[in-house]
């Protein structure tokens, strides 16, 4: 009887090719990552049941420090700039191409208005230390100006109004006072629905949210 | 010219040297290499989803000069919950605008956002109360939280109790302002407990 003989093959595997999609997924994370902009405040925002996401774009955010220190920021760069080109014409800022471009490329911004220039063309680190907080007081509530000129950057560039989402990010140390200031701006400017940031946690086993949830899901 | 060309890719030369290159094997190893992208694509793709951060809906009320248009609620479906400060929380069934309410030494009660035996327990409790009780039309009511935060409460308080209210699902519920009456309760509670 012949016998069959089976033709013996090497282990080795070509990698080439896994090497190939690998490094093609790599290079795909790599850029579709969006790493966070350099905040001159850290936040430590409280958790909730809450599982909807922030959405990415068409966002007005107000950021709310520990000490109370308010900031403002908004997405888009075309957005940044023509909110920034407004408030230099109506309040005379007498802002530079350079500063423009500072403010368009940057991320929160959180003094009074009057010190713009000085905080734009400050460096990263000192701008941290100088910026107290945008003015909610009743008398001098800068906050509101910047909503009302932010909320009309973001329907110039075609944004709907109603998918613009304004949301508050605040310190879980923040005293309420000034949450509740920041709330009564947002009043005053017609602006009713927020959104607060805040982090996810499970609902407590037998509440009636966790019941709620385990019946939709099935 | 002839001095430059010493090296040995001139092949001929080579031939004629007598000295022959030894052929490699043009095959390398890429095992490491995938190991290390696959790392890497697992640091990318973990980060990238974890950056993500939720949102909680908060819908404000509108000021309302008009006193017909602003909701009346019943004092017997009605639950108001107070925010002091290191993270207090006072409570009292109904809505105290009958002066005399406060005579009764259990009507102001203290309480802590404990998952047991805390304001979640009393929550439920006036929830399943309140739904006993019927309304005009033979429904169950729906019970009312009000919530008022003091000067002394953080932003960290409020969140809580707003999702204490989710955890619930309570549906209605709104932020009042706090009034003077409720802040004397509120002292005088904290002197009570020894609370500065």
């Amino acid at each position: 009887m012949p016998k069959i003989k089976m033709p013996r093959k090497s282990t080795a595997i070509d990698m080439t090719a896994m090497c190939d999609v690998a490094f093609l997924l790599l290079t795909f994370f790599m850029l579709a990552t969006k790493f966070k902009p350099d905040e001159p405040v850290v936040v430590v925002t409280p958790s909730s049941i809450n599982n909807s996401l922030l959405p990415d774009s068409d966002v007005i955010l107000v950021t709310v420090d520990k000490d109370g220190r308010v900031f403002f920021s908004m997405d888009g760069q075309p957005k940044r700039q023509k909110l920034i080109s407004d408030l230099n014409e109506s309040y005379k800022l007498g802002l530079s191409p350079n500063d423009i471009a500072n403010f368009t490329l940057g991320s929160s911004f959180g003094a009074e208005l009057k010190d713009l220039k000085k905080v734009l063309e400050m460096g990263p680190d000192e701008r941290k230390s100088f910026q107290k907080g945008i003015p909610i007081d009743s008398a001098n509530n800068e906050l509101g100006v910047w909503l009302e000129y932010g909320r009309t950057a973001q329907a110039t560039i075609g944004v709907k109004a109603g998918a613009l989402k304004y949301c508050i990010k605040a310190d879980n140390q923040t005293p309420y006072p000034v949450i509740k200031k920041v709330l009564d701006t947002f009043k005053d400017k017609k602006i009713q629905k927020l959104n607060l940031v805040t982090n996810l946690e499970a609902a407590p086993v037998g509440s009636a949210a966790a019941l709620y949830q385990k019946e939709n899901a099935k | 010219m002839a001095e430059m060309d010493t090296s040995s890719s001139g092949g001929k030369k080579g031939k004629h040297g007598g000295t022959k290159s030894k052929k490699l094997s043009t095959r390398v190893d890429m095992t490491p290499m995938v190991d290390l992208g696959f790392l890497l694509i697992t640091f990318f793709m973990l980060t990238t989803t974890m950056a993500k951060p939720k949102t909680m809906d908060l819908v404000m009320p509108k000021d309302t000069e008009n006193e017909e248009e602003k909701n009346k609620v019943k004092e017997s479906t009605a639950l108001t919950i107070l925010l002091g400060k290191k993270n207090q929380v006072y409570y009292y069934e109904g809505l105290a605008q009958d002066p005399n309410a406060s005579a009764n030494p259990d009507f102001f009660k203290a309480t802590s956002f404990a998952n047991k035996g805390g304001i979640r327990d009393v929550i439920i409790n006036k929830r399943d109360q309140v739904a006993q009780l019927r309304n005009a039309k033979g429904q169950p009511e729906d019970v009312v939280v009000m919530i008022k935060a003091d000067d002394g409460a953080t932003y960290q308080n409020f969140v809580d109790i707003i999702d204490e209210m989710a955890i619930n699902r309570i549906q209605k519920y709104a932020t009042v302002e706090i009034t003077d009456q409720d802040k004397t309760w509120i002292k005088s509670t904290e002197s009570a407990n020894g609370i500065n």
